[in-house]
């Protein structure tokens, strides 16, 4: 089986009205089927970015990026990969079941197929009596697993997620980590994470990419040995080796120069 | 332009009860009454000979024959239209001449519609298209329509396909829909220009293409923008269609009814107003039926809420 997503030698320079803007310098990334990566940085380290090239949102200056053994153009043309934003992006007008079953419906799918396809992702999302809810009934945690449902709508093995936790409250989120855990595990996804959070990237993950800016590469990735990511629960987080965890992220993230945390990661 | 104005603001969700509904009401009915008060005490207190200063009256006369009573306005519309023997009564006559020009104004606003959703899709797809067509649309609103009336008529009259010949009323609802398709063709184009990065960028990683993300996004996106345009095309529809009788001289509607009663002004000053109310009435009906269409959409008006 290839690789979820392979990324070799890539470069990103936007042209700005101020000149050229390295967001991206000579970037490698290789993700395994089911494998759990985050992306972690200071702000314009290039994270959404990466992320953005993976899911064909922009294209790369120089190098490749592969998904699932094909160009990340025809991974996206032939919806490889499912996508979550840190906004949910739910479309107000459509009720929970008809935004989750947008993508089926773009796709041309039978109606009885859309709505069984539909029920099962609401289940899988605990999100129970709420189908026929519009979006602004529902809180900011339950529009996000929404979005989650609609991004695996059409069973991707790849899922891309730009800091979808970052509005939320500090409960409502770790509630939303060990969900999405569950949910990983249950569908075997490969996930590409951006985040912040350093304790959110180590809960979360198989690896984390720690990233700096100006230019935006890849400083260090830090292998989590933590367990499968499919059998972590909150007791993890009160555990010695959590928060083992987190200081090598935290030293990752310092990279030996800098004494202070760089601006824009929370530690908490 | 201050229609444009007020489309271009984004659309706000009102959530108004039923008591702030009445409240409205309410409000609106005092406004009404507050204007004849004021007219009648005008009436009862200002100089018969109204003011002037040099050559230049700046306060209307008071006369009754310059300034007839409210309640003879009203009172005249339940007299016959003449002393002829089987006159219609006056508001009788009034609604049958309102319905002819509502019937026209509608398919003005019909044609208006259709043409300015039209050219706002167009204008969408092709970025091209919206630098030509814009400074067009809007220059087409200045054209002065007393001027363009008749030509329409002219041009109308050469046309003869087959069975098909073109009637007087069609050219009145030429000119309706001329003005009726500018706040659709603006407001359109500003709500499928509407939807955020966020979601467009979600449909182009569905492959969506053009028609698709138009018909599953931007369409529902500029539903808010499209209502309060179609209202004013509506009041524009029904303006323009009296203003066409007028001046192509189409018999039957309120606008010729204006300028019949107001000829007959001297000697029967209230019957002058009926056709005014006429028309009011008219505007009032044409934008609360596309009010009702609202209802229709109303999910369409929901907004994101707060995460």
């Amino acid at each position: 089986m290839s690789a979820a997503v392979v990324v070799r030698g890539v470069d990103k320079i936007f042209d700005t009205k101020s000149g050229h803007v390295t967001a991206l310098s000579a970037v490698d990334l290789d993700v395994a089927p089911g494998e759990f990566v985050s992306l972690i940085g200071p702000s314009g380290c290039g994270k959404s970015t990466l992320m953005r090239l993976i899911a064909d949102l922009e294209t790369p200056t120089a190098g490749t990026v592969e998904v699932f053994g094909t160009s990340a153009h025809q991974a996206r043309v032939d919806q490889r990969y499912g996508i979550a934003f840190q906004q949910a992006g739910l479309l107000p007008w459509r009720t929970v079941s008809a935004n989750i079953a947008l993508p089926l419906e773009l796709s041309g799918m039978a109606r009885a197929e859309v709505r069984q396809r539909v029920d099962e992702l609401i289940a899988l999302v605990g999100l129970g009596d709420f189908g026929d809810r519009f979006p602004d009934q529902l809180s900011g945690g339950m529009q996000q697993r929404v979005a989650i449902a609609r991004a695996l709508a059409k069973k991707p093995q790849l899922l891309l997620m730009d800091e979808p936790f970052g509005a939320l409250d500090e409960m409502t989120r770790e509630y939303m980590q060990t969900e999405l855990l569950r949910i990983a595990a249950e569908t075997g996804a490969a996930v590409v994470f951006v985040t912040h959070s350093i304790p959110e990237a180590v809960y979360l993950s198989d690896r984390v990419v720690v990233m700096s800016p100006r230019p935006g590469r890849i400083a260090e990735v830090v292998p989590m040995s933590l367990g499968s990511t499919g059998s972590r629960a909150d007791d993890l987080r009160e555990d010695a080796s959590f928060f083992e965890m987190i200081t090598a992220v935290r030293e990752a993230l310092h990279g030996g120069t800098h004494a202070t945390a760089p601006r824009g990661v929370e530690n908490r | 332009m201050s229609d444009a104005a007020t489309l271009l603001a984004p659309p706000r969700r009102r959530r108004a009860g039923q008591g702030a509904r009445l409240k409205a009401a309410g409000y609106g009915l005092l406004g009404i009454i507050a204007l004849a008060v004021a007219s009648e005490l005008y009436k009862w207190l200002g100089p018969a000979d109204g003011l002037l200063i040099g050559d230049v009256r700046v306060l209307p006369r008071t006369s009754d024959l310059a300034m007839p009573h409210i309640w003879d306005m009203v009172g005249r519309l339940f007299e016959p239209v003449t002393r002829a023997e089987g006159a219609r009564v006056l508001w009788l006559e009034i609604v049958i001449a309102a319905g002819l020009t509502l019937g026209i104004a509608a398919v003005g606003w019909v044609v208006g519609v259709v043409v300015g959703i039209g050219l706002a899709l167009i204008m969408q797809r092709w970025i091209l298209a919206e630098s030509a067509l814009l400074p067009w649309i809007v220059l087409s609103q200045t054209v002065p329509l007393i001027a363009f009336a008749p030509l329409v008529k002219s041009w109308g009259s050469r046309i003869e396909i087959g069975a098909f010949e073109w009637q007087d009323w069609m050219s009145v609802a030429v000119i309706a829909s001329y003005l009726a398709f500018f706040p659709v063709a603006v407001g359109a184009l500003k709500g499928l220009q509407a939807p955020d990065r966020i979601h467009r960028e979600l449909l182009h990683t569905y492959s969506a293409r053009w028609w698709p993300t138009m018909v599953h996004l931007r369409l529902p996106a500029a539903v808010p923008f499209l209502l309060p345009a179609l209202r004013l095309a509506a009041a524009n529809a029904v303006v323009g269609a009296v203003v066409a009788e007028v001046s192509t001289g189409l018999q039957g509607g309120i606008g010729r009814l204006v300028i019949q009663y107001a000829g007959q002004a001297s000697g029967d000053p209230a019957k002058a107003w009926a056709p005014i109310f006429g028309a009011i009435a008219l505007g009032l009906i044409a934008a609360g039926s596309v009010a009702l269409l609202g209802l229709l959409v109303k999910d369409y008006r929901r907004t994101e809420g707060e995460a």
